[in-house]
């Protein structure tokens, strides 16, 4: 067998064996995944909640629409101290025909939604008894939009989240340890180029980031979760591999400079976790402010994650990919290149 | 011994570190086939001597020839020639026993069946499927030879092998090193233990401060000290007077358990001795390497 493929059944070997290294490289993202995936999956479901007391046509037509959630109450003072409080932005009450709305001045905007929902219904149940039929139909209907349900944004972002902390992890910890064991030294004394010991861990890392994008949107897809791929995913797969030797890259630099094992990680740590969190791994950063949109745009990874973004959830084509291809390409020709002028064999 | 039969030549060779000269124009030639031991403490330049035989390092000064090549810069066609041993055991991250000789193996192009061999010869073949974090010291220093040897090289690098093992697995070792050596491999090895390079080299070269003190097998060293032998009996069995007139003693001293007498010429003392029938609890020791050393730098010998 020639000394790459060995090399790398040999690293891959010891990934697989290594428990700390599969937990933060598939659990630990996973659980981010999950948690966050679990807790935002409701947002924008939440409907706005009245008080009621009484009842009569005009609040059954009103439950049965399931526009607005309605808190029952059996005394009118009641449900107008909930406004007062701040609970609640409006009380409806229902005397017989009359129906008073009681409502929080504090919120406008929701005030003015309820007021003319219920203004809605009260002309509705009017017309109807009125026995003509309406002169005008109106209908509709919701829309699912893709690209806005947390579990959309979460999975490209969190994937590319997870392949540039294993991609970082793996190359800067390799180097570092096989340095300190002097293991680099005995590679050096053998007749095998320096090149095909790095490709043989890069193919490691490569292989492993499409284990993780299967494994990340595999659970995604899961109804719990109900991530939506849009017609062209697969081009999230060289995305996935620029994004490695990126982010490989940038571990060889770490590692360079770290002389143990330890402080490769927390370096490694303090490159990655900012970055992570300023590109958008795990909020939209088109919520952002500007200013720090502007600034995220400096880290690789917020472009790995808009064209993860744009292939997996939006339906995007290859044209989504040019910036991001770019980007990641000149990183990791910079950096790839800074780290072979400090590479050190030994300590 | 000319230099073209000669695996490794050293000439002159010098290297420092800012002030300190840890190599300071060593000379040396080894034999192919040959069991060749560099002696001396630690911080004695031993080490540094061997990196730049291997290649790893460039020296100051001088010149080294391995097999008739320059090991620097890094020859790769020298390479599958040499085999090195490192000082701290240089593993793959989890992989067992056999799967480091195959991956070692690998960086040569050498057919993974090698391992078993290599195995049975460092006396691993029980732990082959075992992980190396797993293996004992002086199992994983076996290992770290093996995998030096996957390639066969003609000439093969032992950077203190038996430091930190215990007596047994020393002697363990020991058995191993000879194995290697019947394979006609030419064997340059450093170690800081006297005793174990009088017993395994065919000859030594005593480093200290970065200089050779001293370079001819260990038994022409120690004879060429000229130091007495020293005999020791239980105490009682003969006076200190009586031991001073026996012929050939140079000086005799009594403590709590025994009597030690010092003699330039042990076969008349020894005959005397027998003729008197008082050989209880007799021990012979001669000079060690370790006097020698103390000779050559009029310091004890310390590890």
């Amino acid at each position: 067998m020639t000394a790459f493929k060995t090399l790398s059944l040999a690293m891959f070997k010891g990934f697989i064996r290594d428990k700390v290294t599969l937990f933060f490289t598939f659990l630990f993202p996973l659980m981010f995944l999950i948690i966050f995936g679990l807790i935002l999956r409701d947002v924008g479901a939440d409907k706005t909640k009245i008080a009621v007391v009484g009842d009569g046509p005009v609040v059954s037509a009103l439950r049965d629409s399931g526009v607005l959630e309605l808190e029952p109450y059996n005394d009118a003072d009641a449900a107008v101290r909930k406004v007062k409080d701040g609970d609640l932005p409006a009380a409806l009450i229902v005397r017989g025909q009359q129906l008073d709305v009681r409502f929080a001045q504090s919120d406008q905007v929701k005030s003015a939604t309820v007021l003319g929902i219920i203004n809605g219904f009260v002309d509705k149940a009017n017309l109807a008894a009125t026995g003509q039929p309406p002169r005008f139909t109106f209908a509709a209907e919701k829309v699912e939009d893709a690209s806005l349900k947390p579990i959309q944004y979460l999975t490209p972002g969190i994937l590319s989240w997870g392949i540039a902390v294993s991609a970082v992890f793996g190359s800067a910890l390799t180097l570092v340890s096989w340095r300190r064991k002097q293991v680099l030294r005995r590679i050096r004394l053998a007749p095998v180029s320096a090149t095909s010991v790095l490709s043989s861990r890069l193919l490691v890392s490569a292989g492993v980031a499409l284990v993780q994008g299967g494994v990340f949107v595999g659970v995604a897809s899961l109804p719990v979760f109900g991530l939506k791929l849009s017609g062209q995913w697969w081009l999230a797969i060289p995305l996935l591999m620029l994004g490695t030797i990126a982010f490989f890259a940038l571990g060889m630099l770490v590692g360079a400079f770290a002389k143990t094992e330890e402080a490769a990680s927390a370096a490694a740590n303090i490159v990655v976790l900012p970055m992570a969190f300023l590109s958008g791994t795990f909020f939209p950063v088109d919520q952002a402010p500007a200013w720090l949109q502007t600034v995220s745009k400096i880290f690789p990874l917020r472009h790995m994650n808009d064209g993860m973004l744009d292939v997996l959830v939006r339906g995007k084509g290859i044209e989504a990919l040019a910036v991001p291809a770019a980007i990641l390409t000149g990183f990791a020709l910079v950096v790839g290149f800074l780290a072979s002028r400090v590479f050190k064999w030994e300590e | 011994m000319t230099e073209e039969r000669s695996a490794v030549v050293v000439r002159d060779v010098r290297k420092s570190y800012g002030e300190l000269k840890a190599v300071d124009g060593v000379s040396f030639t080894v034999a192919e086939g040959e069991f060749f031991g560099i002696l001396g403490p630690n911080g004695a330049g031993k080490t540094t001597t061997l990196e730049i035989i291997e290649g790893l390092r460039e020296p100051d000064g001088g010149e080294v020839r391995l097999l008739g090549e320059s090991p620097w810069p890094r020859n790769v066609k020298l390479l599958p020639r040499i085999g090195v041993q490192l000082q701290a055991s240089s593993f793959f991250d989890k992989l067992t026993a056999k799967e480091q000789l195959q991956t070692f193996g690998s960086l040569y192009g050498v057919n993974s069946t090698r391992a078993d061999e290599m195995l049975e010869l460092v006396g691993l073949t029980d732990k082959a499927n075992e992980q190396e974090n797993k293996l004992s010291g002086g199992q994983r220093q076996r290992l770290s030879i093996a995998c030096a040897l996957m390639h066969d090289p003609d000439i093969v690098f032992l950077d203190e092998p038996t430091a930190a093992l215990d007596p047994q697995a020393r002697r363990n070792l020991w058995d191993v090193l000879r194995a290697i050596q019947k394979r006609g491999k030419t064997i340059v090895y450093t170690t800081h233990y006297l005793d174990e390079a009088e017993i395994l080299c065919d000859r030594v070269a005593i480093m200290d401060n970065g200089r050779i003190l001293a370079l001819d097998p260990p038994a022409v060293l120690v004879r060429g000290l000229d130091a007495p032998t020293h005999v020791t009996l239980q105490k009682g069995v003969l006076s200190v007077v009586d031991a001073t007139a026996l012929e050939g003693v140079e000086e005799a001293h009594e403590d709590e358990v025994s009597l030690t007498i010092s003699t330039r010429r042990p076969a008349p003392v020894l005959s005397a001795l027998a003729e008197r029938g008082a050989l209880d609890g007799l021990q012979v020791r001669t000079a060690t390497l370790e006097d020698v050393f103390l000779n050559l730098t009029g310091r004890e010998y310390r590890a």
